[in-house]
């Protein structure tokens, strides 16, 4: 950066250099340009699994930008209109019917949260596939577990502002959970509720976590990711380093390629498929047969009805699974005190996985078949958590739920002990196509 | 084993599909479709300004929004607009809710969403008003006199009796008219058909629009598709 020209000058009096070259000397633009896109390395065997970070960061934005337009029309408030209608249901309502197309900006928001837990749960899954937060990842990997529980913050309290039955009645069941905690826990909940029921007090409360607490921590946990990444550099589907082996005279890896334009060009095209999938939602089935937009959610909020059902919205049928599974007071601790427990520590564990994976190979590729069948009968697992924590609860299904609490947790607990007893294949020195 | 596990995945994305399609307890009768038919969606309103808006509200549609079923602004005024000076103004009811308690033990529900609302495992919200307004019978145990089929031991009395008559539920479960009404048996499913239309068009008006766009929009994005994934085989070309 020693090409400062702000001291330049030709003969006759004007700038030497161009418009780059003055911000250049005062900001470091082309540097940036240069070390997060132009020159940044990327292998040149990502598949179809490498998709959805960059497809994250488009559902991000997108929220984002949806999200302000819907502020502009909004409103957090729990009292009934004239009509007897709570203002905040009133007011989607409003962007539905009155606002000029607020009903395409409500409905690319409403699935847009879908669309993100889709992009993420992949791109997680992807990290699992390929070892991507194995050693020198550990920390880019924590970001990640960050985003992810900052997002499932993010829409719980975004689901609550609709001010439905299910809005209602699902924060009812979820805010209650911290009241299950000893000695501290009804204070806990009063506390975060702000009222002695669901009410007003919450609705704003949620408003302010929804638009402006956690959208700011996201922000900065996906600016932490992507420097991580940056610094550490990409994995790739075989799971070895690229930066082994570089060209001596540039520096650069043999099998790295530069991620502008070769992965800017290529994530367009991902780009165009995904949008694609997502307008085929929001324009065709905006509910999506009622896993996207809950039925009962057209019904504004009720407290003196309880509806028969409560389910959450799909991508926390898993854990809500876990947290039923727990029916037996254990150790004088109370069954619904144990489901927060396990509950927690669904998501806690994801934490640790850079150290719980032992295993001689990162990715799936190289990796044994005890891996292979461990990972495919979690997945599994997760599937049937999911899909049972959108049914009511019934003693078969609980059964099966409990069974799969104890397949995800095994899942990571003897981690350490099946990788490294696993026949791993020897990893190749250079990436494969 | 990379193919059992996508096979095994692939199931599991259908098998909740599959349970949903599977349903629950009530059959629900097929309400048609008339969504795009002017002229159902107009008799529609005309039957349910005239039967339900007396005591239910539809609170979120402005009579004004009436136009985008083909009518002008004059026969709105003339013919539907009975609860409002304003054209702009939504379809509200004067009764308040406390005489509404009073008179029924509950409020009768805003109706705007309804089509929506009632949708469930079992069938479209269009398919639980379709059958429910076909499902009302005589029963001297409640206190209004009737009960339905879709919705046991409802609040509400039959509205639309004077058009269907009344029905009996015999000993195996089944519907008779025992007194018929100013509209035979087909007919009256015909305007129910018709009423169930507006009320689905009422919960989402611009869904018409929604669909129009969204083919328009997937055109635009497969032209786009075709320029931008030549875009990328042109760039990947040297990369080996």
């Amino acid at each position: 950066m020693a090409s400062t020209n702000f001291e330049k000058h030709k003969p006759d009096g004007s700038l030497a250099g161009n418009v780059l070259e003055w911000i250049d000397a005062r900001f470091p633009l082309t540097a940036n340009w240069k070390a997060h896109l132009s020159e940044y390395y990327a292998p040149k065997n990502f598949n179809f699994w490498y998709f959805f970070g960059s497809l994250a960061l488009l559902v991000l934005v997108m929220q984002i930008v949806t999200g302000i337009f819907l502020v502009m029309h909004y409103k957090p408030d729990a009292s009934l209109n004239a009509a007897g209608v709570p203002v905040a249901f009133a007011s989607v309502e409003y962007i539905m019917r009155d606002v000029p197309w607020g009903w395409l900006i409500r409905y690319m928001h409403s699935t847009g949260a879908s669309a993100f837990f889709v992009v993420v749960y992949l791109h997680m899954f992807r990290a699992m596939l390929y070892g991507s937060y194995r050693k020198p990842r550990e920390l880019l990997w924590i970001f990640g577990v960050l985003i992810y529980l900052c997002l499932m913050a993010e829409a719980f309290a975004g689901y609550l502002l609709p001010w439905g039955q299910m809005s209602y009645w699902g924060a009812q069941v979820i805010l209650n959970l911290f009241s299950a905690i000893p000695f501290i826990g009804n204070d806990l909940a009063l506390w975060i509720r702000g009222d002695y029921v669901i009410a007003d007090a919450t609705l704003n409360r949620m408003f302010a976590f929804h638009v402006i607490a956690i959208p700011l921590a996201l922000l900065g946990l996906v600016a932490a990711h992507i420097l991580a990444l940056h610094e550490v550099g990409s994995n790739n589907p075989d799971g070895i380093e690229i930066k082994k082996h570089k060209d001596p005279q540039t520096g650069i890896p043999l099998d790295g390629i530069p991620f502008h334009p070769y992965y800017t060009v290529k994530d367009i095209v991902g780009v165009v498929v995904f949008l694609a999938v997502f307008s085929i939602i929001v324009f065709f089935a905006p509910e999506m047969g009622g896993y996207f937009l809950e039925y009962n959610n057209f019904i504004p909020a009720d407290p003196l009805v309880t509806p028969p059902h409560i389910a959450p919205v799909w991508y926390f049928t898993p854990f809500y699974s876990i947290l039923r599974a727990n029916t037996v007071n254990f150790f004088w601790i109370d069954a619904k005190l144990w489901g927060v427990i396990f509950m927690g520590l669904g998501v806690m564990v994801l934490f640790f996985l850079p150290w719980l994976d032992r295993s001689p190979a990162k990715s799936i590729r190289y990796r044994g078949p005890i891996y292979k069948s461990a990972l495919a009968i979690f997945i599994v697992a997760f599937f049937i958590l999911g899909y049972l924590g959108m049914q009511a609860p019934t003693p078969v299904y609980t059964i099966i739920s409990q069974v799969c609490t104890v397949i995800y947790f095994l899942f990571f607990l003897l981690m350490p002990w099946y990788t490294r007893i696993d026949k791993c294949k020897p990893e190749p020195e250079r990436v494969t196509k | 084993m990379r193919n059992a596990l996508r096979n095994v995945l692939l199931a599991l994305l259908f098998a909740p599909l599959a349970a949903l399609a599977a349903g629950g307890s009530l059959k629900l009768d097929r309400a048609p479709d008339r969504s795009t038919d002017p002229a159902a969606l107009q008799n529609g309103a005309k039957l349910f300004v005239n039967n339900c808006l007396n005591c239910h509200g539809a609170s979120y549609v402005r009579y004004n929004r009436l136009q985008d079923i083909g009518l002008t602004e004059q026969q709105i005024k003339d013919n539907l607009m009975f609860t409002a000076e304003k054209i702009g103004e939504p379809m509200g009811i004067s009764m308040s809710r406390k005489d509404a308690k009073e008179f029924f033990g509950a409020w009768p529900p805003d109706l705007s969403l309804i089509a929506r609302s009632r949708a469930s495992g079992d069938g479209s919200g269009a398919d639980w008003l379709y059958t429910y307004l076909r499902g009302f019978y005589r029963d001297e145990s409640r206190p209004t006199g009737w009960n339905n089929v879709a919705f046991p031991s409802v609040g509400m009395p039959h509205a639309l009796w004077e058009l269907q008559g009344e029905q009996a539920m015999g000993a195996d479960h089944q519907l008779t008219l025992v007194r018929p009404g100013k509209l035979s048996p087909k007919e009256y499913d015909d305007a129910v058909g018709d009423l169930v239309a507006f009320m689905v068009w009422m919960a989402e008006p611009q869904a018409q629009l929604r669909k129009q766009l969204g083919v328009a929009v997937l055109l635009f994005l497969a032209v786009l598709f075709v320029v931008a994934y030549a875009l990328k085989r042109a760039y990947w070309k040297d990369v080996h």
